[in-house]
């Protein structure tokens, strides 16, 4: 007698999130929409993840070495570096991170960082993902004005938290765009945020979670746990878990000695551009396991190697 | 936690004359308000005064099921009231109920097979509702076997183990608490278990509180569905609470908002 094939059939599943437009010549990208867990493809619809290119509104001033090197031609424009992103890596999204907002740095104002966003999203043609410079007060000035500049993209902005959440949220629903919840390593918390947010009118098939991400060494395994069991809740049929999620990589990773010490003064861990790149796409592809459905990463090599896994395992 | 809303029932004074006027609006009332509340299945009884059961039977079904779109429970004393009303139903129903007394399962069983219907059983057999714990097991392992032999599927039968009045019989309520533990551990799939609450608080004066206080308990021990009323928003939070304590759903500070969303 052969036994019979089980398979786990899900009470819930992952909302469907369909980003950009495709009007002038831009493409859309969809992520979500899982019935099952990751490539059990078997047992029901997956999707495999997306890759999102890190792209700084100011030239990064203390990015390690080998990702200082990759990007040094085209760090202080913004436009040239998702270019290069999307023709050249063949990355599916830009996320701009307006970093020189913040007051400690270039104060830029929000005219200026509009500016630079749709100078950025009318070059390259694929969806954004629009991250603030973290100092809450200045984001929530300048997200509100990038998100009616862009009206109507259908893009992604970031972060809303638990406390504070309602501008980015009234912004993105005024606007047609999607928001990135973050919650700090608590899956409690992440239910709460998509519940508060909900609770501003953005349906929750408009969220992105991001849990917060812990790299390779620093946390990974705890990340990789929340991830799995938000999407254990929400595949159990619970609505409030359902939506896709992020996990900002490249940020993560090469801010660890591990990416940053050279060969003199780390001579046994071998040369710090493989270490650190492999660090990166390590990271990332343990997170696609866990389900992850955007990855926010930095260097093309380690972005090359993520992209190379995918299409192996994606079949 | 499967809910059954009970408040479609002759019983109720308002439902009686809405079924003797052939009154719509109050039934249809009745069905949203209690889907919005959170019910999952909707019992449906015409009460024991009707003088053509069968036929308001089928009237409310019909209504309902104009209503609102969840599986019905079709609750009567008088066996002629079954079938029609099986028939009329769209979404696989549920039978309200046998007992373990073989005449009723040879009767309700084939039905419940013929119309894909779930299937409420009492551990109630020729000889009486049993004062023990050991006694409702008993009944409740006949019923299974004989479910089986029927070809009822295990996840079609919830077994109820009798909610008798702790106004009358107090030492009954451990017992009950004990036998919803044994049916877990009868088979694996266990069959669901089902309780009529409000019987537990039948002539009390604190009837609400009774009734969410065993409710939690019932839950303690494994029930998995209950018959009970969800426009009692106090019942519904602590039963929201306790799915919550026993790790069924995920917390956040607003849980009670979530489990409603």
């Amino acid at each position: 007698m052969s036994l019979p094939p089980y398979q786990e059939s899900w009470k819930g599943s992952i909302g469907t999130l369909t980003l950009g437009t495709e009007r002038n010549g831009s493409h859309t990208v969809t992520i979500g929409g899982h019935t099952t867990l990751p490539f059990l493809g078997f047992e029901g619809e997956t999707r495999p993840p997306v890759i999102a290119l890190e792209v700084w509104d100011q030239a990064p001033a203390d990015w390690s070495g080998p990702l200082a090197e990759a990007w040094r031609d085209v760090s202080a424009d913004a436009v040239a570096w998702a270019k290069r992103g999307v023709d050249e890596l063949g990355v599916d999204m830009i996320c701009l991170r307006l970093v020189s907002a913040s007051p400690d740095l270039a104060d830029s104002s929000p005219a200026k960082c509009s500016e630079v966003a749709e100078a950025v999203a009318d070059a390259v043609g694929v969806p954004l993902f629009i991250w603030g410079c973290g100092d809450n007060a200045k984001d929530n000035e300048v997200l509100a004005a990038v998100s009616r500049a862009l009206r109507g993209r259908n893009f992604l902005f970031g972060m809303a938290e638990e406390d504070n959440y309602k501008t980015l949220a009234v912004s993105c629903l005024a606007d047609n765009h999607a928001i990135v919840a973050l919650s700090p390593l608590d899956i409690n918390i992440q239910k709460q945020v998509n519940i508060l947010i909900t609770d501003m009118g953005l349906p929750i098939e408009r969220i992105v979670a991001y849990p917060t991400t812990g790299g390779l060494g620093y946390g990974l395994e705890y990340a990789y746990s929340i991830m799995e069991r938000s999407r254990l809740a929400a595949l159990g049929g619970d609505k409030m878990m359902s939506t896709p999620i992020m996990a900002v990589v490249g940020a993560e990773t090469w801010k660890a000695k591990e990416s940053i010490a050279d060969e003199t003064v780390a001579p046994q861990w071998g040369a710090l551009k493989e270490r650190a790149t492999l660090w990166e796409a390590m990271t990332a592809v343990t997170f696609v396991q866990a389900g992850v459905d955007i990855l926010v990463m930095r260097h093309p090599e380690a972005i090359a190697a993520v992209q190379k896994t995918l299409g192996t395992l994606a079949g | 936690m499967l809910i059954i809303g009970e408040r479609i029932n002759g019983m109720f004074k308002n439902v009686r004359a809405a079924i003797a006027e052939e009154n719509k609006d109050v039934i249809v009332d009745l069905a949203h308000r209690q889907v919005a509340a959170g019910a999952h299945v909707l019992d449906v009884n015409v009460g024991p005064a009707s003088d053509e059961p069968a036929r308001a039977m089928v009237w409310l079904v019909d209504t309902v099921q104009e209503a609102v779109d969840v599986p019905l429970s079709i609750d009567s004393a008088k066996l002629d009231v079954f079938e029609p009303a099986l028939e009329r139903c769209k979404v696989a129903p549920f039978i309200n109920s046998t007992t373990g007394a073989q005449d009723k399962l040879d009767f309700f069983l084939p039905l419940a097979q013929k119309y894909d219907a779930s299937i409420i059983a009492l551990t109630i057999d020729e000889q009486g509702v049993p004062s023990t714990t050991e006694g409702r097991s008993e009944i409740a392992m006949r019923i299974m076997v004989s479910a089986m032999e029927h070809g009822v599927p295990m996840e079609h039968l919830y077994i109820d183990p009798i909610t008798l009045p702790v106004k009358a019989v107090q030492d009954q309520c451990p017992r009950l608490l004990r036998a919803l533990g044994q049916f877990r551990q009868l088979s694996d799939p266990s069959p669901h278990t089902v309780i009529g609450l409000s019987n537990v608080s039948q002539r009390a004066q604190e009837k609400h509180l009774l009734d969410r206080v065993f409710l939690v308990m019932c839950m303690a021990h494994g029930l998995d569905s209950a018959i009970l009323d969800p426009l009692d928003k106090e019942l519904m939070d602590s039963l929201i609470t306790a799915e919550l304590l026993l790790d069924k759903q995920l917390y956040c500070d607003a849980y009670l908002e979530a489990y409603r969303r």
